[in-house]
Order: structure tokens, then C-alpha cells, then sequence
């Protein structure tokens, strides 16, 4: 019976295609366990999971470098003036479903993405149409640098027109990627199989599923009694006990997303830089990044790591100092209180802060940070809510400190996210808020039009120099991604763009 | 019988407008904007901004009227249309199935497993008492004070990674229903087993049951003739009250075990402020409410017929 009922909610069974493939079973899939639920079949809400299983591929792909590289389109030219860009499709690309790729559908699928919410929205883009059957021309209003990267970004991944339906609603999840849909039951469970007319790198492994693993203990589990070959997500504090266990390989990856304290300029309280550098004094960094994040070399007082050199400041330290943090704040009129209190005009010094459950060491760096702004002076109370509290505490200003987790490499090039955070005086739901300051708005709309590479390092540079220097967002540490691999496995790599798990570069021990 | 069921069907039809109207008020006065929650759910933590909350509010027209909505869902109802999640975009219907199925499953194989651990024990508990009763009493209180998720952890401990028997999690073979089903039955044998010893020791001193036995039936005739049916009354009720309670409070459970059930749709969708599926899975557990209770009353009163006509 049950067998029947999840059947009725099976929504894609890629049958048309399916080689002699004998049933997924242990010992010819690859299980993985990821936090993630995919809550829909549209690539520009669950996406990220689908080119993850790589069933969808997108116009351009992203190396660990985060270097744009071939994917779809086998290559693409920007017109001088940076308005126009050519992409040319790859020959030869077949959809799961047998349907050949052709400009027309490239086009269809781009409009669509379009017209929902997606990165794709943030592009100043006047007309998407064909040039032949195997060129694409996207037309901008002003020249737009990070166009590319939008173009890896999995929002913009390609269905087969059989797909969609007429409303423009995702149906099935026909792709051209080196798996295929098995079996796929929303939100949790998602079962491929290998594609053997894939255009690139064929898959060894015949299967791969997919689970949601919702709780951190869980996934540790599955790890250690091998019942899941690649578990994703690790919490933290177990990673040690996992590292000693003989079947499993724990790999390590830096992401380019960064824990940080986002603060409101215009609240009375934050509104001069100096304040907010003293609370970022008072932070013991390393304190949380090695005993919460247990990873030391993690802490940081900037946005974006090293490897994204234009906008990393080389020669900076996030040391604690409490003595001067003290002093900053005692040159702005604030003195102790009998409670050990910061106290100016009898007004206390105390914030509300807002965080989210959905990532585990949220709450706890929070409480650390907490627990470390009191020995300052300052009392901070912690909210946890849910993560859109933040994009609608910053519309409604309501908002004073969030600690947030931003990723700045869900677009490959930085520049998309980091206009979005901090291209207004207003800045973004996840950037800065209220943080006024003209140079560094007008620098940003430049780069989106900036071609020449040094002049490119050099204009970033200032406004890294600044995003640090004014800390419209205090930076706490980056995170780094601990995934168990079982032994059985190999080729396993992990790419920090999360773009993909690269499914069709494992094989069988 | 018959007016029993239809003051039934009018009960059934009262709490499922009763308990719809609650959800939708309820979920009305929870704080926070229902747009963004919408927003952060079907597009992730990372790609919720006001933008996407926008137009998630036009295109469910978030804006409408508190009453404009709560007329829109009441027709819907009557035409046995749950609506579609706001989250997902499909049918109610078949999210619910999906969860309801695994829930009840997850429950009868755990009110099952549990009645065959609590049933023999209680009844060996109240026939030889002494170390054995005490010993249960002991385990029982034991059992009942850890909180159900610290049983299943250990239950995993000990048959998935010690033993290696039993998958950790997951759904969809036989052997990933063994754990959460024996976690549940645990948690649930800690209770019944002593209502189960109760009522089977006020049944052995009873007179009548002492009667029984000086009139000269063996214990097990005693047993069979006027032990079972005595005892069995407000056991099968107790039973039938803790299987509702399972039905729908077995998050921890489903959560740990990645069991897609209904208490874990329910969280996450509360969560996101999916109010469909919310309605449509607290109006399916209200009649589920409605539809066991009757059950029970009915079994019960085949059991014990002498409160006379069923009404």
C-alpha cells in the first residue's frame, strides 16, 4: 500500500530513456545525505540541488577557482561595449528525453527564469533571442560584468521544452546532465541513474540518491555506520570522532560563505563607525572559530576569503582587543554602570539581535558573541527566528544586529551578490544597512562595466578596504565544510561553488 | 448504533470547521510576515530578500482580506478541494497522503509492537507482583522520563552501529520502519504495561473473579471466561487514546529517523507558514480524532455491552 501512495507522488520517472540498468541497490548507488529539502521541481527555487545530483546543467560552469568555463555554451564573446553577449551552444547536447538542444530552448528557458525570482532578475536585460539555432544573444541596457557568473548560477539551469508546461510550470526535471531522474519524491528523496548518451564525462556509477538528513546527529550517524557513502554537512564536534573511524575519509573545504554580524548604521546606537569597531574588537574570533566551528584557522574580520583575491585586504588582523575597545567606546561618552553595564545619559547600552535556527552553529556563535559583548559593557539579547526575519527586519528598519551566514559565491563572481549588499544607501536584505557612504556605491556601479583587470583589483580593493575599515557588517569567521566520503569511494571532490557534487567522477573502489 | 454514527458525522463536520477555523486564526496571529516565511521556504536561506517576499505576496495574494480568505478556503472545503501548499505549489492532497500514510503505518506498527511488549508484561506483573512488578514499575518510570528522541538514539547506537542490523534512518524498506517503530513502542509500553497491570489485578481481586475460582474453574478458564473481557475494556480504550496521540506527536521520532510523516510536515510547514497544508493536516488529524473515537466506543462497547444502547 505504501509502495502505491508514494508512487502517486512520484512526480518525474525518466522511463523513456532508461537503459538495461539493473535496480539501484547498495551496493551500485551512491548515497548521499545533505541537509537541504528541495521543496519544488523549478530550478530557480531547489535548483541548487538538482545541478548538485547534476541532472541540470547550466550555460556556463565554474571551476574551484571560480574561473568561468564552458558548460552548455562552448563558448560566449561581450561586444565592446559590454552590451551585448554571444554565446555559442555546444553540439551534440541531448535533453534525458532524446530532444536535442538547440537555441530556441536556451532562449524559452532564459525568459522564463526571467520572469521569477532568481539572480537572473538582478541583470539589467533588455532581450533574450536566438542567433541561428545554435547562438544565443542577450542584450544589456548598460554593461553588466558579472553576467557570466549569473549564467552558472543554478536559477539558470536548462530543461527540456517537454519540462514545462504551458503556464511556464516545471513538471519534470528533464535535463541534459550525466544522471537522469529515477525517482523523486518532493521534499526529501531523490534517486538517479547514470545518462549514457551524455555529452561529457560519462558516469561510472550507475545510481546515486539523494535523502534529506534534517538533523546534524542523524547525518553523523549515517556517516559512521556507512549507510550513506557521502554525508554532507557535518556538524562540527563530531568530526574528530568521525576522522578516527577506518571507512570513512573526512574532506575539508573552504566555502565563500562568511559568518557575520550585519548591524543597522542608522540605529542611534551603531551609527558611528567607532562603536562599531569596538564591538568588533570585542570579539575573541579565534575563540569561536576553533571551539564552536573547530576550525581555528577559519576566524577572520573580513567578508570574503582569501582566494577571492580582488577583494581580500592582505595586510589586516582580527586580534582581540578589549582594552581598546573599551577606550573607543569611553572617547563616545560611554562609562560603566554599577551592573558593569555601558550606561550614557542613562540610557544602557543594549541591542536585540536576531539569528536563525536552520544552520546549528548560528545559535551558538551568537550566544558566544553574546556572553563576549557583555565583558564589554554590552548586553546584547538573542532572537532566534527564522532566516527571513532579517531581509524583513532590514525593510521595515525594525532591525538593530543580525548574525547572519551570507554566501557570496552563489553567483561565482562576487561583484553580483556584493552590489546587491552593498550597491545603496539602503544596501541589501543580507548587506549593509543604512551604511551611507557615496565613494564606495559609485565604485560598485563602475565595476559592473569595468573590463581592464588591474584597474578591476584596484577599485575593489578600496572598497574592501572600506566595507572593513566602516564594518557596516562585523565578520566572524569563514565557513568551512567538513563531508564524510566512505572509503568505497573514490575520485570524491568537493566544489566549494556548490554547484555540483561531481557524481560522474566517482567510481568503485 | 445509527444515531451513534450520525451524532458522530455532525461531530465530525463540527471539529473539522472548528479545528480549520482555529488553524486559521492561529496562523493568522503568528507573528512575523507570511510572505517572507513563504519566501525563505521555497527559496532557500540564502535567496530570500524582500524581492522574492513580493512576489510571493502577488502571487498568492497575500494581501487580500483576512475574511476574503477564510470564505475562499470554507468554499474550497465544501467542494473537498484542500487547496494547493504555498510553499511547493502541489496539491495538498497529495502531500498529505504521502505523510498521513507513513504516520498511521509508523503508529499501528508501533501501537502493535507496543501492546505485545505491555500486554504480557502487565498481565505477568500483576499475576506474580513482587520483584517482577516492582522491577517493571522501575523500568517504566525509567523509560518514561527520558524524553522519546534519547531512546532512539540509543536504540540506534545499539542496532545500527554496535550491532549493525538496522538501517539509522530513512524510509521506504521494511527494515528502516524497525527502529522508529520499536523507539515509539518503548516509549509507549513504559505507560500501557502499567494501565495493563492495573486494571488486570483490580480484575484478579475482584469478587467475582474469586468466585470464578471457588466455583472451581482452573485459573487459565478463570482467565479466559472473565479475565480477558474485564481487563480488555479499558485497555483497548487506553490503546486507542495513545494511538491518536501518536499519529500526531511524533516528531521527535520522525525527525530523528528522517521518517516522513505527518508530525514533521506539520512542524515544517508551521515553520513556513504553509497554511493549506496546515488546515488540510489538522483538519485530517480532527477527524481522524473523530473517526478512532468512534471506533473504540464502538469496540468497547462490543466488549462490554451492558451500558445498553449505544448513543
Amino acid at each position: 500500500m505504501l509502495k502505491r501512495l508514494l508512487a502517486a507522488v512520484l512526480v518525474g520517472l525518466c522511463a523513456s530513456t532508461a537503459p538495461a540498468l539493473a535496480a539501484p541497490t547498495d551496493s551500485n548507488t551512491v548515497r548521499i545525505q545533505a541537509a537541504f529539502e528541495f521543496s519544488s521541481l523549478d530550478p530557480t527555487r531547489s535548483g541548487y540541488v538538482f545541478t548538485r545530483m547534476q541532472l541540470l546543467e547550466t550555460l556556463i560552469n565554474v571551476d574551484d577557482q571560480g574561473r568561468l568555463t564552458p558548460g552548455l555554451a562552448a563558448s560566449w564573446q561581450v561586444s565592446a561595449d559590454g552590451r551585448v553577449w554571444e554565446l555559442s551552444l555546444r553540439e551534440g547536447v541531448r535533453f534525458h528525453d532524446g530532444t536535442a538542444l538547440d537555441a530556441q530552448i536556451v532562449v524559452d528557458n532564459l525568459n522564463l527564469a526571467l520572469g521569477k525570482p532568481s539572480v537572473l532578475q538582478g541583470v539589467p536585460i533588455t532581450a533574450i533571442e536566438t542567433v541561428g539555432t545554435t547562438g544565443v544573444r542577450i542584450s544589456l541596457s548598460e554593461p553588466y560584468r558579472p553576467l557570466g557568473a549569473v549564467l552558472a548560477n543554478y536559477s539558470t539551469a536548462i530543461l527540456a521544452p517537454a519540462a514545462v508546461d504551458a503556464d511556464g510550470e516545471v513538471k519534470a526535471l528533464i535535463g541534459t546532465g550525466p544522471f537522469s531522474v529515477y525517482e523523486i519524491t518532493v521534499p526529501h528523496k531523490l534517486v538517479v541513474q547514470r545518462f549514457d548518451d551524455y555529452w561529457g564525462r560519462k558516469a561510472e556509477v550507475e545510481y546515486a540518491s539523494y535523502l534529506t538528513g534534517h538533523r546534524a546527529e542523524a547525518r553523523v550517524l549515517q556517516a559512521r555506520s556507512g549507510q550513506a557513502d557521502i554525508v554532507f554537512g557535518l556538524d562540527p564536534a563530531s568530526v574528530p570522532m568521525l576522522s578516527r573511524l577506518p571507512n570513512l575519509e573526512i574532506v575539508r573545504s573552504d566555502l565563500p560563505r562568511t559568518l557575520a554580524l550585519k548591524l543597522n548604521a542608522a540605529y542611534p546606537l551603531l551609527s558611528d563607525p567607532r562603536t562599531r569597531e569596538a564591538l568588533s574588537l570585542a570579539i575573541d574570533r579565534l575563540g569561536i572559530a576553533g571551539a564552536i566551528l573547530h576550525a581555528p584557522e577559519a576566524a577572520t574580520d573580513q567578508l570574503l576569503p582569501p582566494y577571492m583575491a580582488d577583494w581580500y585586504v592582505q595586510d589586516v588582523q582580527a586580534a582581540r582587543d578589549l582594552e581598546r575597545a573599551a577606550a573607543l567606546l569611553t572617547e563616545l561618552g560611554w562609562h560603566k554602570n554599577g551592573e558593569g553595564l555601558l550606561e550614557r545619559e542613562g540610557q544602557v547600552f543594549e541591542l536585540d539581535l536576531i539569528t536563525y535556527a536552520d544552520r546549528p552553529e548560528l545559535t551558538s556563535v551568537a550566544t558566544a558573541v553574546q556572553d563576549q559583548w557583555k565583558q564589554l559593557g554590552v548586553r546584547l539579547n538573542v532572537n532566534v527566528t527564522n532566516s527571513s526575519a532579517i531581509p524583513a527586519g532590514h525593510q521595515d528598519g525594525s532591525l538593530e544586529v543580525a548574525l547572519i551566514a551570507r554566501n557570496y559565491g552563489t553567483i561565482a563572481d562576487p561583484l553580483g551578490v556584493l552590489m546587491k549588499d552593498f550597491g545603496s544607501e539602503q544596501g541589501g536584505d543580507w548587506g549593509s544597512m543604512n551604511w551611507s557612504n557615496p565613494a564606495i556605491q559609485h565604485s560598485l556601479q563602475r565595476l559592473t562595466a569595468e573590463s581592464d583587470p588591474e584597474r578591476y583589483h584596484r577599485e575593489a580593493q578600496q572598497v574592501a578596504r572600506a566595507i572593513h575599515a566602516e564594518k557596516p557588517l562585523i565578520a566572524i569567521a569563514y565557513y568551512v565544510q567538513q563531508s564524510a566520503v566512505g572509503k568505497r569511494l573514490q575520485g570524491f571532490r568537493f566544489d566549494p561553488y556548490e554547484r555540483s557534487y561531481f557524481l560522474n567522477e566517482l567510481n568503485w573502489r | 448504533m445509527r444515531r451513534l454514527l450520525l451524532k458522530r458525522l455532525l461531530q465530525l463536520v463540527a471539529v473539522s470547521w472548528g479545528v480549520g477555523t482555529l488553524t486559521f486564526i492561529l496562523m493568522r496571529a503568528l507573528p512575523g510576515d507570511i510572505a517572507y516565511r513563504i519566501a525563505a521556504s521555497r527559496y532557500g536561506m540564502d535567496a530570500v530578500d524582500s524581492r522574492a517576499a513580493e512576489l510571493v505576496r502577488q502571487e498568492l495574494g497575500l494581501d487580500r482580506s483576512v475574511w476574503a480568505t477564510y470564505w475562499q478556503w470554507l468554499g474550497d472545503l465544501l467542494q473537498w478541494n484542500l487547496g494547493t501548499s504555498l510553499v511547493s505549489g502541489q496539491a495538498v492532497t497529495g502531500a498529505l497522503w504521502h505523510m498521513l500514510a507513513h504516520s498511521l503505518l509508523l503508529a499501528l506498527v508501533g501501537i502493535l509492537l507496543a501492546a505485545l511488549i505491555a500486554i504480557p508484561l502487565g498481565l505477568a506483573a500483576a499475576h506474580w507482583g513482587g520483584w517482577l512488578d516492582r522491577f517493571t514499575l522501575l523500568l517504566s518510570t525509567a523509560l518514561r522520563a527520558v524524553p522519546v528522541y534519547v531512546i532512539g538514539l540509543l536504540a540506534v547506537l545499539l542496532f545500527a552501529l554496535e550491532l549493525d542490523w538496522l538501517p539509522v534512518a530513512g524510509f521506504g524498506t521494511p527494515a528502516h520502519l524497525v527502529l522508529p517503530a520499536l523507539t515509539l513502542a518503548l516509549s509507549l509500553a513504559a505507560v500501557s504495561n502499567r494501565v495493563v497491570r492495573t486494571e488486570a489485578a483490580r480484575v484478579f481481586d475482584a469478587p467475582f473473579y474469586e468466585f470464578a475460582r471457588t466455583k472451581g474453574l482452573s485459573s487459565r478458564q478463570a482467565f479466559t471466561h472473565h479475565g480477558i473481557r474485564n481487563i480488555a475494556a479499558p485497555v483497548v480504550a487506553f490503546f486507542g487514546v495513545q494511538l491518536i496521540t501518536v499519529v500526531e506527536g511524533v516528531v521527535m521520532i520522525e525527525s530523528l529517523f528522517s521518517w516522513p510523516g505527518v508530525g514533521h510536515g506539520l512542524a515544517h510547514a508551521i515553520f513556513a507558514r504553509d497554511i493549506p497544508l496546515i488546515q488540510g493536516t489538522a483538519l485530517v488529524m480532527g477527524a481522524l480524532f473523530v473517526v478512532l473515537n468512534t471506533l473504540v466506543d464502538l469496540a468497547c462497547h462490543s466488549l462490554d455491552p451492558r451500558g445498553g444502547q449505544l448513543s
